[in-house]
C-alpha cells in the first residue's frame, strides 16, 4: 500500500509541515509559537504532543463555545423531567433553546418533556446592583407552581459569579422549601478555556445531587448505560434500538433522551460504555470508584465501529447466548446495509475529507467515512484535551494549569453499602490477559494517518488556508464556521447539530450518513456557484443618505478592497 | 459648574472633609450638590442633620422609572443639594454598577441642568478606584477635577498614589485632572513636609493641611458639620480656608504615580527623621 499523502487542489503533494508553515506564516511572532504546538504532522506510532486545553487567542476567531454552553446545553440540557433555569440576563438562555437539536420522547403515560420551554430570570439591571438571589428563589416557586417537575437545575451566567450570587444556597432552600431536588451549577462562561469546563462541572453536579438517588434490581443481567451519548437526531434512539435488539438493556444514558429517574438510577448498570470521552470520562471513573462499575470505551459511529463495540460488550459479559445473538444482529445489520455502503462507495472512494468539531466527534465520524473509502487528511478537536488527541497513557503527564483548577475536583470514595465490583479481580486479569481493556481510550492520532494534520481548536485562518491549499470534498464542522466553508464552494456537515438531518448512529443511522455524504460529495450545485466577485470585482453603491450625494452622484465608487470612505460632503 | 470627586482610602475621613468643605462652600453662597456614591448612603448625613433620606437605587425599586427629582434630592444645610446613590447590603450584588445607575438617573432628571445654576457637584466615592462601577465618576467625565484625602500613615498614601493610577488612566483620554492633596492630619511624624513631597513627585499640591481636632467628632456626634454646629470654632476656619483653596484652585494635573520603589524611600526618609 502506498504511504498517505496529502494532495493540493492542483494534485501536486504537499507535506503536512509545508502545509502548516502556510497557516502560520501570517501570524505575529507570539501567536505563531502558540499555534505551532496545536498543529502537528501525526504520527500514530508515537503521537507528538499537541497543545491542547489552552485559552484561545483572542481575535482569532475560534470555534469554541463557553462553560455554560457545556453545563447547561450540552451535558444537562437533554434530562427532559426537569426544569432547566438559567440564571442571568435572557440571551443565554434564548441561545441554548432547542439549538442542539438532542431530542427527547417520553415513553410512559404522565411523563413529560420541558425541553421546548426556555427558563430564564431573566435578569435586569435591578438584580445586578442589589443581586439575584430573590428572584432566582421566585424563579423557582413559580416554575414548580406551574409544572410540578422532578427536579430543578440552576445554571450560573457571567454576571451572576461577577456579582456572586449563591446559587447553590438558594437552591438548597428551594428544595426545603418545595420538597424537590434543586441544584445549583457555577458553569459562568468565562470560567474555563472552552466548554470542556462546563462538561466537568455539569459531571460533578450530576454525580453529586442525581446519581445514586434511586435504587432498583434489573431482570436483564447485561444492563449498561451509555454514557457521553446526547441524542443529537435520534442517536441515541438508534443505539437503544440496537441494544435491546442484541438484549442488553439500557438503564440510562447520559444524557440523551432520559428523564430524572434514570439519571438517578444509573448506579444499578452493570457497565458503563463511554461514547464522548471528553464530556463524561469523569463520570464514568467516579461511577467506577464509588459503585465498583467498570467502563471502556464504544464508537457506534460507522458500521465497523458499531460492531467492534457490541462485541466488546458480549465479550465483557462472556455470555454465549449474549454473544450468539450480537453476531446475529450485526450479520443481520450488515447484510441490510451492505448495498447502501457498496453503492455509495463507489462515488465516495478516495474523496477527502477534513474534520474540525467536538472532543469526540472528530474521531468517532473517521470511522464512519472509512466505511465508504474517504480519506481523513485532516482533523482536531473544538474543546479537547491531550488524552483526547494522544490516548489516556498521556493523562499523569498532563500539567494541570490555573484554568482547570478553577474546576472544583470533588473526592469520591466507594459507597459504603453499594460499592459492588462488577468483575472480580480474577475475571478483570483473564479478560485483559486476552486483550481486553478497561478505562481505554487511545485518542484519536493513533487512528489517523502518518503526516495527516492535526490542528486543535482551527482558527478560521486556517481553515481557508485549507481549502485553498486542499480544497476537501468535504468538511465537518459547525455553525460558527459552516457557511465560510460554503462560500468557499466546499460542503460542509454540521456534527453539532446534524443540520436537519440524522439519525447517524449504529446500522441504521450509518446508512442515513453515507446517503448524505454522497448527496454532499456528489452534487454538481458547487461549480454552478459563482460568487459575485468573480463576475464583477468592483462594486458600487449609492449613499442612502444625503440629497446632494444622490442627485449629482457624488459617491465615490468603492472598490471591495478600498476602505471606508467617509461620504463626501454636501455641495 | 465645577464636577469635583473626593477618592481616598477608605475611613480616611472623605465624607466627613468634603461634607464640612460643602458646608465652607455653600456659606460663601455657592450653590452645591453633594453625590453621596457609596452603598452605606451616608455621605450626606452631616448636611441632612441624620440619615432622613432615601437612596435613588431604593427609589428607583419601590417607585420604578417613574422618579421625580425631589424623591431622591433633599436641600441641606444652607442651601447644599444632597443626594445618596445607595446599593446593595454587603455582600450581595454589583454596588459599582448602581453608582452607574443612580448617576444615570440623575442625569435623566436633569439634576445638572443649567436652569439648576449649580456651581458644584461633588462626588463622595467609596474607598479606593476598586473596580469599574467605582472608576465611574472619572471614567465618564462626570467628575473633572479629583481631590485625593490621605495622612502621613503609609497605607493612606498607597492607596492616593493607586488612585492616581487611576486618575492617569482616565486623564489620558478624558478630561479628569487631579486638583491636589488633601492632607487629614493624623498626626504622623513630618507628616506635613511628607505629604508636601508626596505631593510634588505626583505633580501636584497639598491643597491643605487639616490638622486633626476633636471638635470634627463633636460635631460629627450632632449631626453636624463643624460650620454648623460651631461657626466660631478653630477648625470651621480650617475648613473654610480648604473651601476658599478649591473655589480658587487653578492648578489641575494629570498625575505622575510613584513606583513602590520610590513611596517607599519617601516613608522611609520622612518616617524615620528626627522630630
Amino acid at each position: 500500500m502506498s504511504e498517505f499523502e496529502i494532495k493540493t487542489v492542483t494534485g501536486e503533494t504537499i507535506t503536512p509541515q509545508a502545509l502548516k508553515e502556510e497557516m502560520l506564516k501570517i501570524y505575529p511572532a507570539k501567536t505563531k509559537r502558540k499555534r505551532e504546538k496545536q498543529i502537528l504532522s501525526n504520527d500514530p506510532e508515537l503521537p507528538p504532543e499537541i497543545g491542547a486545553n489552552t485559552r484561545t487567542i483572542p481575535g482569532i476567531i475560534t470555534q469554541r463555545g463557553c462553560t455554560y454552553a457545556g453545563c447547561k446545553g450540552v451535558v444537562l440540557g437533554p434530562i427532559h423531567d426537569i426544569v432547566h433555569i438559567t440564571h442571568g440576563p435572557i440571551g443565554c438562555a434564548f441561545y441554548s433553546w432547542l439549538s442542539r437539536r438532542n431530542l427527547a420522547k417520553p415513553v410512559n403515560k404522565g411523563d413529560t418533556n420541558y425541553l421546548q420551554y426556555c427558563m430564564s430570570t431573566d435578569m435586569q439591571e435591578e438584580e445586578i446592583v442589589f443581586g439575584g438571589e430573590k428572584k432566582l428563589a421566585q424563579a423557582c416557586r413559580e416554575a414548580y407552581a406551574l409544572f410540578k417537575p422532578r427536579a430543578i437545575a440552576i445554571y450560573s451566567t457571567c454576571p451572576v459569579g461577577l456579582i456572586g450570587d449563591d446559587v447553590h444556597a438558594v437552591a438548597r432552600k428551594m428544595s426545603e422549601e418545595l420538597g424537590i431536588n434543586v441544584c445549583g451549577f457555577s458553569c459562568e462562561g468565562y470560567k474555563g478555556v472552552s466548554q470542556s469546563a462546563g462538561h466537568h462541572i455539569a459531571n460533578n453536579g450530576v454525580f453529586k445531587h442525581m446519581v445514586g438517588k434511586l435504587d432498583m434490581t434489573h431482570d436483564n443481567p447485561f444492563s449498561i448505560n451509555v454514557l457521553g451519548e446526547y441524542n443529537i437526531g435520534g442517536d441515541a434512539w438508534e443505539i437503544d434500538t440496537l441494544l435491546r435488539k442484541c438484549g442488553i438493556h439500557v438503564v440510562s444514558t447520559l444524557s440523551g433522551d432520559v428523564n430524572y429517574d434514570q439519571v438517578c438510577s444509573s448506579h444499578t448498570a452493570n457497565l458503563n460504555v463511554v461514547m464522548c470521552h471528553r464530556s463524561i470520562n469523569y463520570m464514568a471513573q467516579m461511577m467506577e470508584t464509588k459503585f465498583g462499575i467498570p467502563w471502556f470505551k464504544v464508537n457506534f459511529i460507522g458500521a465497523a465501529a458499531t460492531a467492534k463495540s457490541l462485541r466488546k460488550i458480549g465479550q465483557f459479559f462472556g455470555d454465549k447466548g449474549l454473544i450468539d445473538r450480537i453476531e446475529e444482529v450485526i450479520a443481520a445489520e450488515m447484510a441490510a446495509l451492505a448495498p447502501i455502503q457498496k453503492d455509495v462507495t463507489s462515488r465516495t472512494k478516495g474523496k477527502k475529507v477534513a474534520l474540525f468539531v467536538g472532543g469526540s466527534r472528530a474521531h468517532h465520524y473517521q470511522d464512519l467515512f472509512s466505511d465508504i473509502g474517504m480519506e481523513t487528511i485532516s482533523a482536531g478537536y473544538e474543546f479537547a484535551h491531550r488524552d483526547d488527541y494522544e490516548g489516556r497513557a498521556v493523562l499523569p503527564t498532563i500539567k494541570i494549569d490555573a484554568d482547570s483548577r478553577n474546576i472544583e475536583e470533588i473526592h469520591v470514595e466507594a459507597d459504603p453499602q453499594r460499592y459492588n465490583p462488577r468483575k472480580s479481580p480474577e475475571q478483570i486479569a483473564a479478560l485483559e490477559a486476552g486483550g481486553f481493556t478497561f478505562r481505554d481510550y487511545d485518542g484519536m492520532m493513533k487512528q489517523m494517518k502518518k503526516n495527516s494534520l492535526v490542528i486543535d481548536d482551527i482558527s478560521h485562518h486556517e481553515m481557508e488556508k485549507l481549502i485553498a491549499i486542499c480544497k476537501p470534498d468535504v468538511i465537518c464542522s459547525g455553525i460558527k464556521d459552516k457557511f465560510v466553508i460554503e462560500k468557499l464552494g466546499v460542503p460542509c456537515k454540521q456534527l453539532h447539530s446534524y443540520d436537519y438531518g440524522g439519525p447517524y448512529a449504529a446500522f441504521t443511522g450509518a446508512a442515513n450518513f453515507y446517503k448524505e455524504i454522497d448527496r454532499l460529495t456528489s452534487t454538481k450545485v458547487w461549480k454552478f456557484v459563482v460568487p459575485p466577485w468573480k463576475q464583477n470585482p468592483e462594486l458600487q453603491a449609492t449613499m442612502a443618505f444625503g440629497k446632494a450625494a444622490a442627485a449629482e452622484d457624488l459617491t465615490p465608487k468603492r472598490s471591495m478592497k478600498a476602505k471606508n470612505v467617509e461620504p463626501a460632503e454636501e455641495a | 459648574m465645577r464636577k469635583v470627586a473626593i477618592y481616598g482610602k477608605g475611613g480616611i475621613g472623605k465624607s466627613t472633609t468634603t461634607q464640612n468643605t460643602v458646608a465652607g462652600l455653600v456659606e460663601m453662597g455657592k450653590k452645591v450638590m453633594v453625590v453621596g456614591c457609596d452603598p452605606k448612603a451616608d455621605s450626606t448625613r452631616l448636611l441632612l442633620g441624620g440619615l432622613a433620606q432615601r437612596s435613588v437605587l431604593d427609589t428607583l425599586r419601590e417607585e420604578g422609572e417613574d422618579v421625580e427629582l425631589t424623591d431622591i434630592r433633599s436641600p441641606g444645610y444652607c442651601g447644599s443639594l444632597c443626594v445618596e446613590s445607595g446599593g446593595p447590603e454587603p455582600g450581595v450584588g454589583c454596588a459599582g454598577r448602581g453608582i452607574i445607575t443612580s448617576i444615570n438617573m440623575l442625569e435623566q432628571l436633569g439634576a445638572y441642568n443649567e436652569s439648576e445654576k449649580l456651581d458644584y457637584v461633588f462626588y463622595d466615592v467609596l474607598g479606593d478606584v476598586v473596580c469599574g462601577g467605582f472608576a465611574m465618576p472619572i471614567r465618564e467625565n462626570k467628575a473633572e477635577e479629583i481631590y485625593i484625602v490621605c495622612s502621613g500613615e503609609m497605607m493612606a498614601m498607597y492607596a492616593a498614589n493607586n488612585i492616581s493610577k487611576g486618575i492617569l488612566k482616565f486623564a489620558q483620554t478624558g478630561k479628569v485632572r487631579l486638583g491636589g492633596l488633601i492632607c487629614n492630619s493624623r498626626k504622623v511624624d513630618n507628616e506635613r513636609e511628607m505629604i508636601e513631597q508626596f505631593a510634588k513627585m505626583l505633580g501636584t499640591q497639598m491643597i491643605h493641611f487639616v490638622p486633626r481636632h476633636n471638635d470634627v467628632q463633636r460635631a460629627e456626634i450632632n449631626r453636624k458639620t463643624v460650620i454648623e454646629w460651631n461657626p466660631q470654632a478653630e477648625q470651621a476656619d480650617e475648613y473654610r480656608t480648604l473651601a476658599r483653596a478649591i473655589d480658587g484652585n487653578d492648578m489641575f494635573v494629570i498625575p505622575k504615580p510613584l513606583a513602590i520603589s520610590e513611596l517607599e524611600k519617601l516613608l522611609m526618609d520622612f518616617g524615620l527623621a528626627e522630630v
